[in-house]
């Protein structure tokens, strides 16, 4: 299949741009100038001032003696550059990869894109209506090679789409400019008489090489079509992914993690010379009747591991179903994070929290029961026992204040207090007796009370008065009345938890 | 002749102990501040680390006392800035009452699982990783299997595992090297101070693979075990009768 490119430009970018923001300005003559060398020169003029016969290049004064009222407005630098990364992005609906080319142009590698809106006709016509709606002047062609429609859009009146392998027949009436040629050369071209494509194209190669050098035989085997010349596009087409497509469709649970094994080797060397590391990944499986068969992992750092990445894979490649065979396997890195090779050697074998062993062990565990069962806690600002500790985020989140131990806390405590029935003998002394589960325990030593208040702006309800209390048998509760004590009774003691 | 003997069974043993897997570093810290009688227990005169002890309990007035007591232990292991793993299906443990065992509890990740089933798997997958301090486990039952598996990986990785067994059934044989059954007991403030006191434990060594099974009493203060010589027994009774 023969490549199609689609060169889309811009006559007056900068200008129409300036119309875009300015309506009014399209009914009058003006430029822009930046200065140069102490005096302001024109670097773009709207179609108004052109037709006066105001180009880039001149002197404003000069300008301003043509026309009177033209309006100069100040050139932002980068403009033209930020202008076209813009569209080239807008661009992307038509085909993946959409190249800038400076300073108003755009590539397009349209190639296996066109039939998707009919036909190429429609295609171009279609991108050349979405633009001139936004108020820019455009000219586009489509061709088999870039030179031929870079030429084509900037140079000829009509025949936008050139067909394929037509390249030599629509550059011919072109002028020799059209080639994407120095500007030394297109003068020597001129001087010789050469105006033309059609006067020098079937002259001996060697004559020409000798005459206008190697770069000039380049520009004219690109446009022909006799050399590659490759693009770059805006956006990288997806980043990080591998694909493996197979011979013959994968039913066995062997070949599967064979192809895994290989696409996670790719990804992961490359991962590794970017230093980056993967903290999400996608396997996909594409089945034969049309299904498509995935599993997810995610790690808690940044990891290039194939062996560590594979074993997290491992617990979940049971879920992929091949049924009659998978012909397509891809694997998506979808979250990638920076991950520093300096930064690994310190962590290695240091123990602590940054254990590369630890996230890798908390991966595994998480893919295994889900990330949800692991829990880091760090300290919070409140003295509501509930509340006084909080889940982190991620196993680097450090303390935002320290960890209290200034009062008794237990060491186990009940996930919801439990009501007891308790024999106090006056208002906020310890109780004497109390009832537990059926069981009786009689009080020998305690401590307290600790009155802790609600949090009001938080919750609303009673106050807690907390006892430390050690029963006969040397086991030590923490008691609360929650509430005053008064004769209403409307106070409750609960048991919240067991000191070691 | 007697002392030679004696000598040359107690270098035998000496000898046999690494066969066994007891790859313990002599002279770790661990149990430094208990007054020699409960590292005399064990082989070697050392708390045994790289391997995996096993702590019965019933009730939820021992499983504080169990915690307490591996709690302490568990900060003489994570001095080193280590951190290290708990396990666990019905997890109580309040972490900010850790911080009065000298623990960091932001160091300590808890896994909270939803099966008993899953937990001894957690525990060996943690046990094999070798940047852990220690990996803590609460589980009822453990078959004699499970045990040896995690006994492997801990000879492996020299990671120090506890086992915390609550309301277990079956009082059956496992492979771990040691096993414990903590208690608490009345805490005793000097003089006729109100209040209650340093939290105080009746710690029974069980059973001990080539050491001397026991039982101390031992209490936790100012961020130390220390063992308690006087008995408490008479003054528990007194205290029961008078009330």
């Amino acid at each position: 299949m023969p490549k199609r490119f689609v060169t889309i430009w811009f006559r007056n970018l900068t200008t129409d741009w300036f119309i875009r923001r300015r309506p009014l300005l399209s009914e009058t003559p003006f430029i822009l100038a930046s200065p140069d060398h102490g005096r302001m020169v024109v670097t773009a003029a709207n179609a108004l001032a052109r037709t006066q016969g105001i180009d880039t290049g001149m002197v404003v004064a000069d300008a301003r003696a043509i026309i009177p009222s033209l309006e100069v407005f100040d050139d932002k630098p980068g403009l033209s550059a930020k202008l076209l990364k813009g569209l080239a992005e807008w661009c992307i609906r038509y085909t993946p990869a959409v190249a800038i080319d400076p300073p108003d142009g755009l590539i397009l590698d349209v190639t296996g894109c066109a039939h998707l809106w009919g036909s190429e006709k429609e295609y171009l016509t279609g991108i050349l209506k979405r633009l001139k709606h936004f108020g820019y002047e455009v000219h586009a062609a489509m061709a088999d090679t870039i030179g031929t429609s870079s030429a084509v859009a900037r140079y000829a009146q009509d025949s936008l789409i050139v067909e394929s392998g037509r390249q030599t027949a629509a550059l011919l009436s072109l002028p020799s400019a059209a080639l994407r040629l120095e500007p030394e050369t297109v003068e020597r071209l001129e001087k010789l008489g050469l105006r033309q494509v059609s006067n020098f194209i079937s002259m001996p190669r060697a004559a020409l090489r000798r005459r206008f050098g190697r770069h000039f035989l380049k520009r004219l085997d690109e446009a022909l079509g006799n050399e590659e010349e490759v693009i770059h596009p805006v956006h990288p087409v997806a980043p990080y992914q591998e694909r493996l497509p197979c011979l013959e469709p994968i039913v066995t649970a062997t070949g599967i993690e064979i192809a895994l094994q290989r696409l996670l080797d790719t990804l992961c060397h490359r991962l590794q010379q970017e230093e980056k590391g993967l903290r999400t990944a996608l396997f996909k499986g594409y089945r034969m009747d049309g299904k498509i068969e995935k599993i997810e992992i995610g790690t808690n750092r940044p990891s290039h591991n194939t062996l560590h990445i594979f074993k997290l894979f491992e617990n979940k490649l049971g879920a992929i179903e091949p049924a009659l065979g998978i012909e397509l396997f891809t694997l998506e890195a979808s979250k990638v994070e920076d991950a520093s090779p300096v930064q690994e050697k310190l962590w290695e074998n240091k123990g602590g929290l940054d254990d590369i062993a630890l996230s890798e062990l908390l991966d595994r565990l998480a893919g295994k029961v889900g990330a949800n069962c692991i829990h880091r806690y760090v300290p919070d600002e409140h003295y509501w026992p509930e509340r006084s500790f909080k889940l982190a985020v991620d196993l680097d989140e450090k303390l935002q204040t320290t960890w209290k131990a200034d009062r008794p806390r237990p060491l186990q405590m009940l996930s919801r207090p439990e009501p007891i029935e308790v024999t106090a003998p006056i208002p906020d002394y310890p109780p004497m007796l109390f009832r537990y589960k059926g069981k009786l325990h009689k009080i020998i030593k305690a401590d307290g009370p600790e009155r802790i208040e609600q949090e009001w702006w938080l919750q609303q309800g009673q106050h807690r008065d907390y006892y430390r209390a050690e029963d006969e048998e040397g086991h030590r509760y923490w008691l609360f009345r929650s509430g005053h004590y008064d004769a209403s009774k409307s106070y409750k003691w609960f048991l919240h938890g067991f000191f070691a | 002749m007697a002392g030679t003997k004696a000598d040359i069974i107690a270098q035998l043993q000496k000898d046999i102990l690494p066969l066994q897997g007891f790859k313990t570093p002599l002279n770790n810290t661990v149990l430094d501040a208990v007054p020699g009688s409960i590292k005399n227990a064990f082989p070697n005169a050392s708390f045994p680390l790289g391997a995996v002890h096993e702590f019965m309990y019933s009730g939820a007035e021992d499983a504080a006392a169990t915690a307490g007591f591996v709690a302490a232990l568990l900060a003489s292991l994570m001095r080193s800035g280590g951190a290290s793993i708990w396990i666990s299906s019905s997890r109580l443990i309040f972490p900010p009452a850790l911080k009065s065992f000298d623990l960091a509890p932001d160091k300590i990740i808890f896994i909270d699982l939803k099966k008993e089933k899953e937990i001894p798997w957690a525990m060996e997958e943690a046990l094999k990783c070798d940047g852990l301090s220690a990996v803590i486990g609460e589980m009822q039952e453990l078959s004699f299997t499970a045990s040896r598996r995690l006994q492997l990986a801990v000879e492996q990785s020299q990671v120090t595992g506890f086992i915390l067994r609550h309301h277990s059934l079956n009082l059956n044989t496992s492979a771990c090297l040691a096993r414990w059954k903590i208690t608490s007991l009345p805490s005793e403030l000097s003089g006729d101070t109100p209040g209650v006191g340093f939290p105080r434990w009746n710690v029974e060594l069980l059973k001990v693979r080539n050491g001397k099974p026991g039982t101390w009493q031992i209490e936790f203060a100012a961020g130390r075990l220390r063992q308690i010589t006087k008995i408490p027994a008479i003054a528990l009774e007194v205290q029961k009768r008078t009330g």
